[in-house]
């Protein structure tokens, strides 16, 4: 117990940590991963035995998160927004089975796109699956939502869903903790037969269950800490902010609020408090870090013609991450800037290290693609993404996790030729796979480079599933010896490397390349010295 | 009490660790702070920024408000210029002077020192040179917190006393020489106008 000045992830973990955690369960992710690696390196978490191993993917994480609160234990599983597309399957489905142990699923939203390809609100997530969410607004809060959750979570039965985004993720302040508490002895769930096989008459009785519990969850809400309803004098506006939006709001008025506001941290949306809001307030202004899920869910739920502000109607704008400044238009304040930004201040994109193995990759496959009328080259998610920036642009894709090969096959299938695609290691072995599989099965045309650099380097280095093993697994799956080459790329190897490219592409069938070369970054760390 | 802090740079020039060493003194003289960091797809060379808030009243924003800064600390001197509109008119700016050169357009320097010429507070030193010559190539950083510490609102015995705890780890020798970059960083300013 003490005060620490923890990141919000951090704040997470400790909490976790002091909850009786027994597993957490995660794949990389900005801004998710700190999570994890804290967990990782805590001498607490190692002495309790805490499961803390990345997963292969977060279907995976969510699915072995989901066994240990089965057999009774506390689980966490963590990801970022995107994150949870890959394990949506799971997660609409536990939320039918509920829970034995107490069960959090961490979503870590990256509104702006600070590392992300899409800024997917995972609230919306939580209303499809119609479990409890909760949406801190400060590092303490988490602390307090994720140390008081696992008993929420184990008294209404069912997983919590906890939203965060980079700012509370990425942010650090003071934090007060809690003493620890003892992990759950293992135990399975009485009726868990009825609970857990869901068959479809069995699921039909859960689905009564769960829309059932949707009363449970309000009342919880509505009795919740997190959510609040400040009185203020100037009625002609009432103000519902939500998780951090309610800190942008606060800014705004550092001598208290002038209009009544509800402050929401935990959904379901907490009926009571906002009807007495609508009741007394001549408009509503939602704020909502992400999409305007309060104020759509308002317009159905209010249902008395009250006019509703916010990101639909354009008072705040539909995109990107709020800030204090943007809060403060939207409540008519005065808001300027002294100084402008300078015309000399160029773009600073990020870049592929100086010795990056990818670099070196990039290189090679320019100049053979180059004498290739209409190649295309389906690339991925990873730091090798940054192929498309000069002086490389050498990609044409980068979707979701794993789909430059099956786009590669798709594109195939459709006649295009080459079919060329580049993936990393972990992502290879995230969802590339299953469509490797796809390709063998059908001797797509398609050449296929696993850029190996033997770590998940984007998100920081952390280690790679299937590190060591690539052949093998490209083997299992089906691909022919004779078309699994693997190289190494350094200048001096450009025309070895030109020539095997080449041969590949003219090869009619599937090829599997593995360039090989750890990341600069991680051998730094290894050898310090040599930097 | 109430600072708000730009910190810039390019991703890898340790921005972050100018933050804890003043989060740590902020901690000890028990001030609040809210301090957003850049972690992700831009610290592969691209520009990165941290928010340091310090209060000793607590602090509702992570992110600090338009022309609220009282302080831009920089480790490159374009990047102190991106947070302008977020400089407070009487607010400082502490800059690297020397370009951090990573992209094929980086602007003629000449037109930076102009830009950099026309703000009322500024200091401008090469911090890297100063940490070479007080015997630490590696502390840039804190030569360059060194110079700011007029302008942060904590004392300089305090926040050598941060660098006390974030560096004590690592030995007395590397304390030793982190408060020696303090020191010429600090000294290295007193010729610039002191605040008015
Ligand atoms: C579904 C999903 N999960 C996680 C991420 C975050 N993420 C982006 S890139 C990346 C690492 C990819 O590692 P690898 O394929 O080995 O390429 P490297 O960065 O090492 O070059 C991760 C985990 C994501 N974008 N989408």
């Amino acid at each position: 117990m003490g005060k620490y000045l923890f990141l919000g992830d951090e704040a997470i973990a400790q909490a976790a940590i002091d909850a009786g955690l027994s597993g957490v369960y995660a794949y990389p992710g900005t801004p998710s991963t700190e999570i994890t690696e804290y967990i990782q390196t805590s001498p607490t978490a190692k002495t309790r035995g805490i499961h803390s191993r990345w997963s292969t993917n977060e279907k995976t994480a969510l699915e072995a998160a989901l066994g240990m609160a089965y057999a009774g234990k506390r689980a966490l599983c963590c990801m970022k927004h995107v994150g949870l597309n890959v394990a949506a399957d799971c997660f609409m489905n536990a939320a039918m089975s509920g829970t034995h142990g107490g069960l959090i699923i961490l979503t870590a939203d990256d509104p702006s796109m600070h590392s992300s390809q899409n800024e997917q609100d995972n609230r919306v997530m939580g209303n499809f699956a119609m479990i409890p969410m909760l949406e801190p607004s400060s590092q303490q809060e988490a602390y307090d939502m994720v140390y008081d959750g696992f008993e929420l979570s184990e008294r209404l039965g069912y997983p919590l869903l906890l939203r965060i985004t980079t700012r509370m993720a990425h942010s650090r302040a003071g934090v007060e903790t809690r003493p620890p508490k003892e992990q759950n002895p293992l135990s399975f769930p009485a009726d868990g037969r009825q609970r857990f096989i869901l068959l479809p008459g069995l699921a039909r009785l859960r689905f009564k269950a769960l829309l059932k519990a949707q009363e449970a969850f309000t009342h919880a809400s509505e009795t919740s800490p997190y959510n609040q309803y400040f009185d203020a004098p100037d009625k002609t506006l009432g103000i519902i902010a939500t998780g951090i939006a309610f800190n942008y709001l606060a800014e705004n008025y550092p001598e208290g609020f002038e209009h009544p506001v509800v402050k929401i941290s935990q959904y379901p949306l907490p009926r009571r408090l906002i009807e007495r809001l609508a009741d007394t307030c001549a408009e509503i202004l939602t704020l909502e870090e992400g999409y305007p899920v309060v104020e759509e869910q308002l317009k159905g739920f209010l249902g008395k013609g009250i006019t509703v502000h916010g990101r639909l109607d354009g008072t705040l704008s539909r995109d990107g991450e709020l800030t204090p400044d943007a809060v403060g238009k939207a409540l008519g304040k005065e808001i300027s800037a002294f100084y402008a930004v300078p015309e000399v201040v160029e773009q600073r994109p990020p870049a592929l290290c100086a010795g990056c193995g990818h670099r070196d990759v990039y290189e090679a496959l320019n100049e053979v693609i180059q004498t290739y009328e209409g190649a295309k080259v389906f690339s991925d998610i990873g730091c090798y993404a940054l192929g498309a920036l000069p002086p490389f642009r050498a990609i044409d894709s980068c979707i979701d996790m794993g789909a430059s090969i099956t786009m590669a096959k798709g594109a195939a299938d459709a006649g295009a030729f080459p079919s060329v695609c580049v993936i990393g290691d972990s992502t290879f072995t995230h969802s590339g796979m299953t469509g490797l599989l796809d390709c063998v099965n059908e001797q797509s045309n398609v050449t296929i480079l696993i850029s190996d650099n033997e770590t998940t380097a984007m998100t920081g280095g952390q280690d790679s599933a299937g590190t060591g093993r690539l052949e093998d697994i490209c083997r299992g799956i089906g691909v022919e010896p004779e078309h699994l080459r693997v190289m190494t790329p350094l200048k001096k190897n450009y025309e070895e490397m030109k020539r095997i490219i080449r041969e590949e592409i003219e090869y009619r069938g599937v090829s599997v390349l593995i360039p090989r070369r750890e990341c600069i970054q991680t051998l730094k760390r290894k050898h310090p010295a040599k930097q | 009490m109430k600072t708000d802090i730009i910190l810039a740079g390019v991703g890898g020039q340790g921005i972050l660790s100018i933050a804890a060493v003043i989060g740590e003194a902020a901690l000890c003289e028990g001030l609040c702070m809210k301090q957003s960091e850049v972690h992700g797809m831009s610290q592969r060379g691209g520009d990165v920024q941290s928010n340091l808030r310090l209060s000793d009243r607590p602090i509702a924003s992570d992110l600090i408000p338009l022309g609220g800064a009282n302080l831009i600390l920089s480790l490159e001197p374009m990047e102190s210029l991106r947070y302008l509109p977020y400089l407070r008119p009487d607010g400082w700016v502490v800059t690297h002077s020397e370009p951090f050169v990573n992209i094929p357009n980086y602007p003629d320097m000449d037109r930076v020192n102009d830009e950099l010429g026309k703000l009322p507070h500024k200091v401008t030193l090469d911090v890297e040179r100063i940490a070479r010559e007080a015997g630490s190539a590696r502390a840039a950083n804190i030569v360059l917190l060194g110079a700011a510490t007029p302008f942060i609102g904590i004392s300089y015995a305090q926040i050598e006393e941060g660098i006390r705890r974030i560096f004590h780890r690592k030995g007395e020798n590397v304390v030793g020489l982190n408060l020696k970059a303090l020191r010429a960083g600090m000294e290295a300013a007193l010729p610039f106008p002191a605040k008015a």
